[in-house]
């Protein structure tokens, strides 16, 4: 059974965290919690099969947050010693003290049993950080030597992003977690020339909360996706470019995933809806008077919430507010029944308990309710994605995520594809060029006419939901099946660019 | 406690490689946070990064490692600068290796045995105590106000086995209001950009802000369309961004941008509009004073750590209104045959003879849109940098000079390029802050614009 790294679990963390929560009551603070990260980031990057980035980043330090006479108060420091732990205390307390002079909402916490002293290890096998740089350009290299040799691609750029996160929480309710989590995120992209216009085609392999099995075979045939993308290219950039009007629409799960995240993942944040993101990220159309009532999509749409999907990116075991983690309904039968929540967000509405979406990306960031994994629940006895796509007469087949866009509330979305394909009576008619989609949120859920089974189900997602102000980027997973939407519009992008 | 001057030398002192540079970052921060004309987050913080970059020179090519940690103690020092040299040594060559800049290449060295400087809450001093009088007039007019206001400080200290010992204080600062009626079915926004918060007048923000509410009292709907557009200095800050990040000179030179020249090479020299502008970077342009020396810990396609220290000098990436330079290392200068320009940390436009204010674009206008800003702006084709976004917080109908009410918000599709060459009319150029990018970019000066047949291609709901 894999353990949490032992050159984290012996940094003075409990010593630290009893300094910083015992100075901080010293001083009237009413709740205090402590968390001490250590992240690792490695980010490796070929061009051409040459090595053009390849940097290890570390970050450790250390956070008080604190709510002094109904307001919030938080400080971070890097020095981690008892002294600067007490240190940081006070300076929480200070703030809070400074901003209670322009807070006129008392801040409360929605209650959370005290668990004790808890550890939790994501899933993986290989920790990509005991593997040899060399062994891992050298893989890159190979997988871009591939595609390089076929004359159809001009260039080929090849990454891998791998983070490895450590959390130790500790809060004057008693609760005291040490969490270790790792994640990659290998893409390859494919650069095509020809008569003048150039295009891409990239690899379709989500982010992971996975370990370094991901590059070698687990989860993912790297060799057969590998082997078609000097085709896919060179037909996308021979394709017609698509007449724009309204269509039918399959969408795959590598695509369908982003629209999720858009569309249902942020405008179910019941902060965005309360309007505490409203300056930056936005507000929601999902306001909390529509729980219960509104027809979010039809019968066929369930979505879930939850942090714990084995190998999700949001999966973990305790939120950083101690709240062990959950999974829950946002949308049943196409009503809309539920929200994500943090403490102070969920007792602000009266909800009994968070259900754990507390996330802050680094030491130095104050936590901020994020996203869960928001997936789309695929039918029990569903169809296959052919069989999505016979059902269609005229349509496209949209495959890969690319460009994405979305307005303040949720509304007015747009999407693009890494490819899409025309559907002419039921079947494949080969790739157009140049199609983007575009709805509004509910119309377009409602239009979903069926859910494939849970044998087209596949759990995507992104390293880099950005949020909040400070900006935050968070990791989170979006499961799927393949859908069917009927009467879509589609988008020429030449065509928008007014050529 | 060692200081970052210190670690600096101890790193360079325990290197055992061919060459090296250390970047050693003090950086201290804080930020207010308000919803609902209540604070709602705050804090302080303090990083400390240090960062060895190793270069091995070996048989098959020049090698590099990049190791970068914060919070390192001097003790660790040791460990962080060998751990770059087994990377170096571990690596493939690198393709933009190239020799270390010498000091008679290099920026300022600032003064360097000066502590690092910082930035602290007290920072706020006046700024809070406005910032509360506003939450009380908005009380008091039922609206509401939302919003955040930052300021962080950056000391960079650079150090080189070639003899370069850099430093750099950089402040940057953004205050960011958005002003709502109560029932929060209008809405209004406004930012600026500075380095201390003295010159940050709240009650002029909230007062502008109050102006554009009350334009939103009559509500016209329109359909999506192309329409003459007037667009104000923070929505041409966050086009021309973007065109500014899509301007390097590899992909250019690889086929792979707006700024490829079809057949090869890249399209600098060639006209993009007959408007006569200039777009241009100057790291001491007033106000906007940015690093003025290269940064880079670890390289990229327009970045390279050999080119860590060289100087930023003024460059103009359009000129009287053709492309002129492109963001270059020195490795994509070899290959593109094009001089040396690397990017530099803030971007300014003007077109010359234009004086006109956004008030007097305003009253010149006989039937126009008039934007706020625009959001959510991601690139939908490369070939030809067709962006697509929001409208925010604000558009209003102009007609005969004057605003006449507030229309729905567009989700536009418009390339940047595009947009340079439908300049119908530019006016003075003043400073801004892009509403989209700055969470990254914030020294920013712009002209607001009119555009002709700006395309409006999806009515949002989104009010």
């Amino acid at each position: 059974m894999r353990e949490i790294d032992s050159d984290f679990t012996a940094l003075p963390l409990r010593a630290l965290a009893d300094a910083a929560l015992s100075r901080a009551r010293e001083l009237g603070a009413e709740h205090v919690d402590f968390r001490l990260e250590r992240i690792r980031h490695q980010t490796l990057r070929l061009s051409d099969g040459n090595l053009e980035t390849a940097i290890d980043a570390d970050s450790t330090g250390f956070a008080v947050r604190v709510i002094l006479a109904g307001t919030w108060g938080f400080a971070s420091g890097i020095d981690l010693t008892t002294d600067a732990a007490a240190r940081v205390a006070e300076q929480a307390v200070e703030v809070a003290k400074v901003a209670a002079a322009i807070n006129r909402e008392r801040i409360e916490l929605a209650a959370e049993p005290a668990h004790g002293d808890r550890v939790w290890i994501s899933s993986y096998e290989v920790d990509p950080f005991d593997v040899a740089v060399r062994d891992k350009t050298a893989l890159l290299g190979d997988w871009s030597a591939r595609l390089l040799g076929d004359d159809r691609v001009a260039h080929v750029d090849a990454s891998l992003l791998q983070v490895k996160e450590n959390k130790f929480y500790a809060d004057t309710a008693g609760t005291v977690t040490t969490q270790q989590r790792v994640r990659l995120h290998p893409v390859l992209t494919a650069v095509g020339i020809r008569d003048g216009a150039f295009d891409t085609m990239r690899t379709l392999a989500p982010p992971a909360g996975r370990g370094y099995e991901y590059l070698t075979g687990a989860a993912w045939d790297w060799d057969d996706e590998l082997a078609r993308i000097p085709e896919l290219l060179a037909e996308k950039l021979t394709a017609p470019s698509v007449e724009a009007g309204t269509y039918d629409l399959v969408v795959d799960p590598s695509n369908l995933w982003l629209t999720i995240h858009e569309s249902i993942g942020h405008a179910t944040e019941l902060d965005r809806a309360l309007g505490y993101e409203a300056a930056y990220a936005g507000t929601s159309f999902a306001t909390p008077d529509k729980l219960g009532s509104l027809q979010y999509g039809s019968k066929v749409m369930n979505i879930t919430g939850d942090r714990t999907a084995e190998h999700g990116l949001a999966t973990i075991g305790y939120d950083d507010e101690g709240v062990e983690t959950q999974a829950w309904d946002i949308v049943r039968d196409g009503l809309f029944v539920g929200y994500q929540l943090d403490r102070r967000i969920a007792r602000l509405t009266g909800a009994e308990r968070s259900n754990g979406c507390a996330f802050a990306d680094s030491p130095s960031s104050m936590p901020l309710q994020r996203m869960a994994n928001v997936s789309l629940r695929p039918a029990p006895q569903g169809p296959s994605t052919e069989e999505l796509i016979s059902g269609v007469d005229r349509g496209l087949y949209v495959v890969g995520d690319k460009s994405w866009s979305i307005d303040m509330q949720r509304y007015n979305f747009q999407f693009t594809g890494q490819r899409f394909y025309k559907i002419e009576n039921g079947r494949l008619a080969g790739q157009v060029r140049d199609a983007a989609y575009q709805a509004t949120t509910t119309d377009f859920w409602n239009s979903m006419e069926a859910v494939g089974g849970p044998q087209t189900y596949v759990l995507g997602g992104a390293f880099n939901c950005g949020k909040g102000q400070p900006g935050q980027v968070a990791p989170v997973s979006h499961g799927t099946p393949s859908a069917l939407f009927r009467g879509v519009n589609i988008l020429n992008a030449v065509k928008e660019a007014g050529k | 406690m060692t200081t970052p001057q210190e670690t600096v030398e101890r790193a360079l002192a325990l290197s055992r490689a061919d060459g090296c540079v250390v970047i050693a970052e003090e950086s201290s921060g804080t930020n207010l946070r308000w919803a609902g004309n209540t604070l709602t987050t705050n804090g302080v913080t303090r990083s400390r990064r240090l960062t060895v970059i190793a270069i091995k020179n070996k048989a098959e090519g020049v090698s590099t490692g990049v190791t970068s940690r914060t919070g390192v103690t001097e003790d660790q020092v040791e460990d962080l600068v060998r751990a770059a040299e087994r990377a170096a040594a571990d690596n493939a060559p690198a393709e933009d290796a190239t020799s270390l800049i010498e000091a008679a290449e290099a920026g300022p060295s600032g003064r360097w045995e000066e502590p690092p400087a910082e930035t602290s809450i007290g920072v706020f001093e006046g700024f809070a105590p406005s910032l509360g009088e506003a939450f009380a007039a908005a009380d008091a007019n039922a609206r509401l106000l939302y919003g955040f206001a930052e300021h962080t400080m950056n000391t960079t200290f650079l150090g080189t086995s070639a003899g370069l010992r850099l430093r750099s204080d950089q402040p940057t600062g953004k205050v960011e209001l958005n002003a709502k009626s109560g029932d929060r079915s209008r809405s209004a926004w406004t930012g600026v950009g500075t380095r201390d918060f003295r010159d940050v007048d709240v009650t002029a923000l909230a007062g502008d802000l109050a102006r554009r509410l009350e334009w939103g009292r009559r509500r016209i709907d329109l359909p999506a369309g192309r329409y003459e557009t007037l667009l104000p200095p923070s929505a041409v800050a966050d086009l021309m961004v973007y065109l500014y990040w899509s301007a390097g000179a590899r992909d250019a030179h690889d086929g792979r941008t707006v700024f490829s020249r079809p057949g090869g090479g890249t399209k600098v020299g060639e006209s993009l509009t007959g408007t006569p502008v200039r777009l241009y970077s100057d790291p001491a342009a007033p106000g906007l004073e940015c690093t003025p020396f290269g940064v880079a810990h670890a390289s990229s396609r327009d970045s390279s750590v050999f080119d860590n220290g060289v100087a930023l000098r003024p460059v103009d990436w359009i000129s009287e209104g053709r492309l002129s330079a492109l963001l270059q290392t020195r490795h994509s200068s070899r290959l593109t045959g094009l001089p040396f320009t690397p990017g530099v940390d803030n971007l300014l436009m003007e077109v010359p003879g234009s004086t006109a204010t956004l008030d007097e674009m305003i009253a010149g206008t006989r039937r126009g849109l008039l934007l706020t800003c625009l959001w959510y702006i991601r690139e939908v084709d490369p070939q030809s940098l067709l962006l697509t976004g929001l409208t925010r917080d604000g558009v209003y109908l102009v007609e005969d000079g004057e605003v006449v009410g507030e229309v729905n918000n567009f989700r536009f599709n418009e390339s940047p390029v595009g947009v340079l060459s439908r300049i119908a009319e530019a006016g003075a150029t003043r400073r801004t802050l892009a509403r989209e990018w700055s969470d990254y970019f914030t020294r920013t000066a712009m002209p607001p614009l009119r555009i002709a047949d700006f395309n409006m291609s999806t009515v949002s709901k989104a009010s």
